[in-house]
């Protein structure tokens, strides 16, 4: 037996209310590809606790702004969505990579599997990526996605909505979700959004506007804050 | 305390903003230890994922990590992260090395394991599992978390020796459904 390791605690867990289930039925495609065997607890030791650091040389200036091409301008409204990445403890969380992904202003994504009969905008890409300062602040420019129709049952529309991938600092705190904009009227009709049963966890996914973050003669901003699992207590102080 | 942030789905069109070109390579290519890990993500019918995404974290091959919460303060330029988007027939790969092994909080040490997570549309949530190796048959029975985990699905962790690297497909559900973990 090696030498014990004086290993940081570990993070919180969800307590059931936060997440969406795995299986959840008014999202057909969860049927065929959600575990149906209950999950093994993982303990948090090393590999769990420790996670990759690879945000640097992973952005450039213009990896923020998804609002230009080489070509042009992306043709929407364009706006500018910030926030802070923090944790449960309220501890900023630095330099940590954030990639995005999303739809144009038409609805329409960039991606060979979408035959969604809305134009396709030259200009746009849909992909941005950004580091998060030292105080774990982010900044992006963009337009504001359309919503687009899916498939999942007669009429279902998607809610304009931004993908958000984060690492965090360790391998628990890996997060992918979706950032929404304020008191979208497909809310109360959209089966992943709705996935997420409890309100209060509900509305952290969607954005505020932000008055004092817009550019005057230029672009709109919307605020949106992530926040990644805590640690689950202070290591024991020896007294 | 913070309200926590919701997970969501990746959907259908993660191909857009998650893949790197040099993603798959945990190693540099030309390093002449490493192996491809290779498999298949299959969903409950059997049916190949072919918008999935598989990511992996690894200790090196001492069992280090490259990140400042390793107690142990050994730094290492290993970047341990894998990533790679399945492909249409649901398979991937990643180039590695074995990880070492890597202590417990009680300092037992654990089996060469790779931490795996796997995305897609129609999971609301990643799933979390973990690669074992089948030719580390007598650190696999001296593992604590794999004795956790009902001997007749253990083998569902193991990758199987192939010539020069690893297969390990990914049943995300029904038969011989992949072990995952909650984190």
């Amino acid at each position: 037996m090696a030498e014990p390791l004086v290993v940081p605690s570990g993070y919180r867990r969800d307590d059931g209310t936060v997440h969406p289930p795995l299986d959840y039925a008014g999202y057909r495609s969860t049927a065929l590809r959600a575990p149906s065997e209950p999950l093994i607890l993982l303990p948090h030791n090393l590999t769990e606790l420790t996670g990759p650091l690879l945000g640097e040389g992973r952005v450039s200036s213009s990896s923020a702004d998804l609002s230009v091409q080489p070509g042009g301008e992306a043709l929407g409204q364009r706006i500018i969505v910030h926030g802070r990445v923090l944790d449960e403890n309220a501890r900023p969380v630095p330099h940590t990579l954030i990639e995005v992904w999303q739809a144009n202003a038409a609805g329409r994504y960039l991606h060979r599997v979408d035959r969604h009969d809305a134009p396709i905008d030259p200009n746009f890409t849909g992909v941005g990526r950004v580091l998060t300062d030292d105080q774990g602040n982010y900044r992006l420019v963009t337009i504001k996605p359309g919503a687009y129709p899916w498939g999942n049952h007669p009429n279902a529309w998607r809610p304009a909505h931004i993908h958000f991938s984060l690492f965090g600092r360790a391998f628990t705190q890996r997060l992918v979700t979706q950032m929404y904009f304020p008191d979208d009227p497909l809310f109360a009709y959209d089966p992943i959004f709705n996935s997420v049963r409890d309100e209060r966890a509900r509305r952290r996914m969607v954005s505020h506007f932000d008055m004092d973050a817009t550019v005057d003669s230029w672009a709109l901003a919307f605020r949106f804050d992530i926040v990644l699992r805590g640690r689950d207590a202070t290591p024991m102080e020896q007294p | 305390m913070l309200g926590l942030t919701p997970a969501q789905t990746v959907g259908p069109y993660l191909s857009i903003g998650l893949p790197w070109s040099d993603g798959p390579l945990v190693v540099p290519e030309t390093d002449p230890d490493a192996f491809w890990v290779r498999g298949v993500l299959r969903d409950g019918a059997g049916e190949p994922v072919p918008d999935g995404l598989i990511e992996t974290w690894q200790a090196d091959p001492d069992g280090c990590f490259a990140h400042p919460d390793d107690p142990r303060g050994r730094h290492t330029s290993f970047r341990g992260f894998g990533r790679c988007p399945t492909a249409d027939a649901g398979d991937w790969a990643i180039r590695t090395r074995k990880p070492g092994r890597v202590p417990d909080r009680e300092g037992v040490l654990q089996a060469p394991h790779i931490d795996v997570s796997v995305f897609a549309r129609g999971l609301l949530n990643r799933v979390v599992t973990r690669i074992y190796f089948a030719d580390e048959a007598e650190a696999n029975d001296a593992d604590p978390l794999l004795a956790t985990v009902p001997e007749h699905r253990r083998r569902t962790l193991l990758a199987e020796p192939t010539g020069g690297g690893y297969q390990f497909d990914i049943r995300l559900r029904g038969e011989h459904e992949t072990v995952f973990f909650a984190l």
